[in-house]
């Protein structure tokens, strides 16, 4: 199989289609058609995206259940928050409180993988459960963060930012996945222990994966901090890690793709039903339970969308003709 | 498979679109935004106060004759997240003001938006400390000019506590056992200890249980062998009433005082109504000596929804009477008229009289409720002296 450098057709079909949506939401939001309602609403959609997508690179690629995404989440979320209050309420203190939240959660990311990650299945998701809820207890008890009261915020990140870290998480996860390491998770995920004969050093790329994802998560909770004013310690329980975990198994769990897909869906459904709060959580259900029977394995199971995928199978139709 | 997420997307665009067509930003009409926890966590303030919200434009109408207000209603789902776009979404539908949301966390999420836009919101039930204010944490720091509540603050609600305690009480040392993990429990505790010290008392010790707690017996025993005259119990009804139980049972016997957490038959449910003597909680609302206007209040809440109205609905009833009264005054249903008349309304309500203060917080006493045998048998009302 030949090499295929950074710079081919692909990879620059991909840079066309961030430009042109880009440029789509750029001219509808000029233009009115996408209000300051519906602003709102893909400013959360992008939020949700990095956050599935990372939790998928952990549920999905490695195949480790954690149900500790929102503590990762919070202390994102509260390191803008902390700098925002401190030292300065711009775009440049929500960056800093990114970098420091990402420093924060690599640290605890691998305290909490290595001895957790030992574990397996249910008792992991116990354990990382765990983690999550000590995260948020310690931010609640903290004076820095204000305790229960949460903090109140200005709202400095714009919609451009969002979209920028949202393409960067997905070309980190993406191609981490398609990497070397990414393949080990991969092989991880299928056959733990065959994957161990096969001397792959199965802890090393857990940890690996699940820092990955911590990190991503962070990433997530500093831009929530910048756009969404208030942030609380009850805001990130472990409802918020099953909700990013909703989105994961409803897009197909080890499907990028899906989760992105999962997390538009579900963001529209969402504005919808803001109309009919009495019907809201059985039509969500609902819809849940739907995918679950017609599609066990999510929207999309575990394909990708790729443009080489994609050229190949309109090339072999063409010669088929 | 392409096909029915295709399929999908065109339906979730279809969706989006669909309700975008109905908005109508200019401001012709009166519409009032109910912003409320419908569902979620504190899904009962929600609703309560979406009762008394909509008893109070229906009865207004009926006194105009016409259907003038009409209410915009939004569920929040008790998450600031959603309370910000909802917020966006009352702007888009050219509310001449908002009432709600019923909590401080949600309140602070759609100030922001609501303020910037120029639109007035008036929440029945914010007391977190300054959550009027742009910064609160900072006292001194600018109001919102927008923003308005009708309750008291969390500290103003814990200083008359202790001066009720100190005055009437005669209670020289006080031991206090608050929730930990609430900013309500937090900032009472705090405004009381500051207020009681001020007068002269003493507090013994301050202990802490943690929300959703049901055994208290051991921090019980140890304050049981403590020498003092009252027990505060800054918290809610659930741990509360749980608190008063073993409290009594174990030989406490001092007055056990608190603040309108305990607002809930639910605490006589959990304690008991033998144990429930000799306690006193501070509150906005009571159904005690109740004057004309309240009465008038209580039957027609029991005609339209055939059950006794609670606090929460009565703040909610006050916050959208206040805002109408104001629209009626300012004769224009211009947000920014509006929000002129009510820094300097003064209003007469169902829960006391009052007009607002630099902060946009109404200046009204509180209210101290005292249980005998579980029922609410005497009110004083009761000023701290700042």
């Amino acid at each position: 199989m030949k090499e295929r450098g950074i710079f081919n057709k692909y990879n620059a079909f991909w840079l066309a289609t961030i430009l042109v949506i880009f440029g789509l939401l750029f001219g509808l939001i000029a233009a009115g058609v996408i209000n300051q309602v519906y602003l709102t609403v893909l400013m959360g959609i992008g939020i949700n995206i990095i956050l599935a997508v990372s939790l998928n690179l952990i549920i999905g690629l490695t195949g480790q259940f954690s149900l500790g995404h929102a503590g990762f989440m919070c202390i994102g979320a509260y390191a803008a928050g902390v700098v925002m209050k401190n030292v300065s309420s711009s775009v440049g203190g929500v960056l800093l409180g990114m970098l420091i939240g990402i420093l924060i959660s690599v640290v605890v990311g691998l305290l909490v993988a290595g001895p957790t990650l030992r574990l397996r299945g249910d008792y992991l998701a116990i354990a990382t459960l765990g983690f999550g809820e000590i995260i948020r207890i310690v931010i609640l008890n903290m004076n820095i963060t204000n305790g229960a009261a949460g903090m109140v915020l200005q709202k400095v990140v714009d919609w451009p930012l969002i979209y920028i870290m949202v393409v960067l998480t997905l070309v980190v996860i993406l191609n981490f996945g398609r990497s070397a390491p990414g393949r080990a998770c991969l092989a991880i995920r299928e056959d733990e222990v065959a994957a161990e004969a096969m001397g792959i050093n199965t802890t090393k790329y857990k940890i690996m994966a699940f820092v990955l994802g911590a990190v991503f998560a962070s990433v997530a909770g500093s831009l929530y901090a910048g756009c969404y004013y208030v942030i609380k310690p009850d805001m990130f329980t472990f409802n918020k890690s099953i909700e990013i975990l909703v989105l994961v198994v409803f897009g197909g769990m080890g499907s990028i793709t899906g989760s992105v897909i999962a997390a538009i869906v579900i963001g529209f459904i969402n504005i919808f039903l803001q109309s009919f709060s009495d019907i809201r959580m059985i039509v969500y259900g609902l819809a849940l339970v739907c995918i679950m029977i017609f599609r066990p394995g999510g929207l999309l199971g575990t394909k990708e969308f790729s443009y080489s995928a994609l050229y190949k199978k309109l090339t072999s139709k063409g010669a088929s003709k | 498979m392409k096909k029915l997420v295709i399929a999908l997307f065109v339906f979730a665009m279809l969706a989006g679109c669909s309700s975008n067509g109905g908005g109508n930003p200019a401001g012709d009409g009166y519409k009032i935004g109910l912003h409320y926890e419908l569902t979620g966590e504190v899904a009962d303030y929600g609703n309560a106060e979406l009762e008394g919200s909509k008893l109070a434009i229906k009865l207004m109408n009926q006194k105009l004759g016409e259907d003038k207000y009409e209410s915009v209603e939004y569920d929040n789902t008790s998450s600031t997240t959603e309370a910000v776009t909802i917020s966006t979404k009352l702007v888009q539908d050219g509310v001449i003001g908002v009432v709600g949301p019923a909590t401080s966390g949600a309140s602070a999420a759609t100030y922001q938006v609501l303020d910037g836009a120029g639109i007035p919101v008036i929440s029945p039930s914010a007391t977190a400390n300054n959550v009027t204010q742009k910064n609160p944490d900072d006292e001194n720091s600018e109001v919102y000019n927008s923003v308005f509540r009708i309750c008291f603050e969390d500290s103003y609600q814990g200083a008359a506590m202790a001066q009720f305690a100190y005055d009437t009480l005669n209670a020289k040392r006080v031991v206090i056992y608050g929730d930990s993990t609430t900013d309500y429990a937090k900032g009472l505790t705090q405004a009381f200890t500051d207020q009681f010290h001020k007068l002269g008392g003493t507090v013994v010790a301050t202990e802490y249980y943690v929300a959703k707690d049901t055994d208290f017996n051991g921090t019980l025993t140890k304050i049981k062998d403590m020498t003092y005259d009252a027990l505060y119990i800054p918290g809610y009804y659930n741990e509360a009433g749980l608190i008063a139980k073993q409290a009594r049972a174990m030989g406490i016997d001092c007055p056990i005082i608190g603040g309108d957490g305990f607002d809930s038959t639910t605490l006589v449910d959990l304690a008991g109504a033998t144990a429930l003597n000799d306690v006193y909680f501070t509150t906005a609302y009571t159904t005690v000596g109740a004057s004309d206007a309240l009465q008038a209040f209580i039957d027609a809440y029991k005609a339209e929804y055939n059950k006794e109205p609670g606090m929460f609905a009565a703040l909610a009833f006050d916050a959208t009477n206040l805002l109408m009264e104001a629209c009626e005054k300012a004769g224009s249903n211009n947000p920014a008229d509006i929000q002129k008349v009510l820094v300097d309304i003064e209003f007469d309500g169902i829960t006391g009289s009052f007009s607002f203060d630099a902060t946009h917080t109404p200046i009204k006493s509180v209210l101290v409720v005292e249980l005998v045998d579980g029922v609410q048998a005497s009110a004083v009302s009761v000023s701290p002296k700042m």
